[in-house]
């Protein structure tokens, strides 16, 4: 049996899976903020393989994007995470309550 | 077919780490986990002949965002790294939720109608992906405004990131 275009996306769909458990289970918001980019990455397999599975150039292309803004999405998400450590002297989300009650 | 044997090894390898970030005590394990799962990725990519992908893979994910998030990690957990541990609520609610999404996607792909692709094996199609002559083309002809888009978007999150972590003392309303 030769690995064909399902099995990768059962990888894409473990790791999405994971990722989104991950972002349920921790308090960490820098965890949780790995977690997301977990869920990003297994989109991108997804798409490569149907890309190749397609013989088409255009997934390929759009994981390059892809890649691009979650570079520049993980300098800005990083940096509100600090911005809020300097004002609340926490990162746990439990304890990031300003807006219950 | 050792491909085969690759292909569950990195994918094995992939979904094992990534299991290990989420699970793991300490922040920067669970960092440098995240590593290991991105090489994994990349690996599978290069099983999908998607080499250029494969390298910008290592040196944007692996060499600038874990290295950002190792950075941050240290500089601001102030647990000593370490985890409370999880309530059972907790377990139990993120257990179902995963179980639910994972049965969805599984169906979703199972049930997707993939069997005109599903019967090609990678060997007996080209890989379109493999030449960079082909990303040249496509970034420089179809996809070129998205590239300037994108260009712009990297310069408004580098202004953003830098307004972010200034600090205004004579302004009392950015407080």
């Amino acid at each position: 049996m030769t690995v064909g275009i399902n099995e990768y996306l059962y990888l894409s769909a473990v790791l999405f899976a994971i990722g989104f458990f991950g972002v349920l289970l921790r308090k960490n918001t820098l965890v949780i903020y790995m977690c997301l980019e977990l869920m990003l990455v297994a989109s991108t397999v997804a798409l490569v393989a149907f890309s190749r599975f397609n013989r088409t150039m255009d997934g390929n292309v759009f994981v390059f994007f892809i890649l691009t803004v979650a570079a520049a999405e993980v300098a800005v998400g990083l940096a509100i995470i600090v911005a809020l450590f300097r004002r609340r002297q926490t990162i746990q989300v439990e304890e990031l309550n300003a807006l219950k009650n | 077919m050792s491909p085969d044997i690759l292909f569950y090894f990195f994918a094995a390898l992939t979904a094992g780490s990534a299991l290990a970030v989420v699970l793991n005590k300490n922040t920067i394990a669970s960092a440098l986990c995240l590593l290991v799962s991105l090489v994994g990725v990349a690996s599978i990519f290069v099983l999908l002949d998607a080499f250029l992908l494969a390298a910008l893979m290592v040196f944007v994910y692996a060499g600038a965002v874990v290295a950002l998030f190792l950075f941050i990690v240290m500089l601001l957990d102030t647990y000593g790294g370490d985890r409370k541990p999880f309530k059972k609520t907790t377990i139990v609610a993120a257990s179902f939720g995963f179980a639910l999404l994972a049965l969805g996607l599984l169906t979703f792909v199972q049930r997707g109608g993939q069997e005109t692709l599903a019967t090609a094996s990678p060997a007996e199609l080209v890989p379109v992906g493999a030449s960079l002559r082909a990303y040249g083309e496509q970034l420089f002809t179809t996809y070129l405004l998205p590239v300037q888009i994108v260009g712009f978007l990297l310069l408004i999150a580098m202004l953003g990131v830098i307004v972010l972590s200034k600090k205004f003392e004579g302004l009392e309303d950015v407080k």
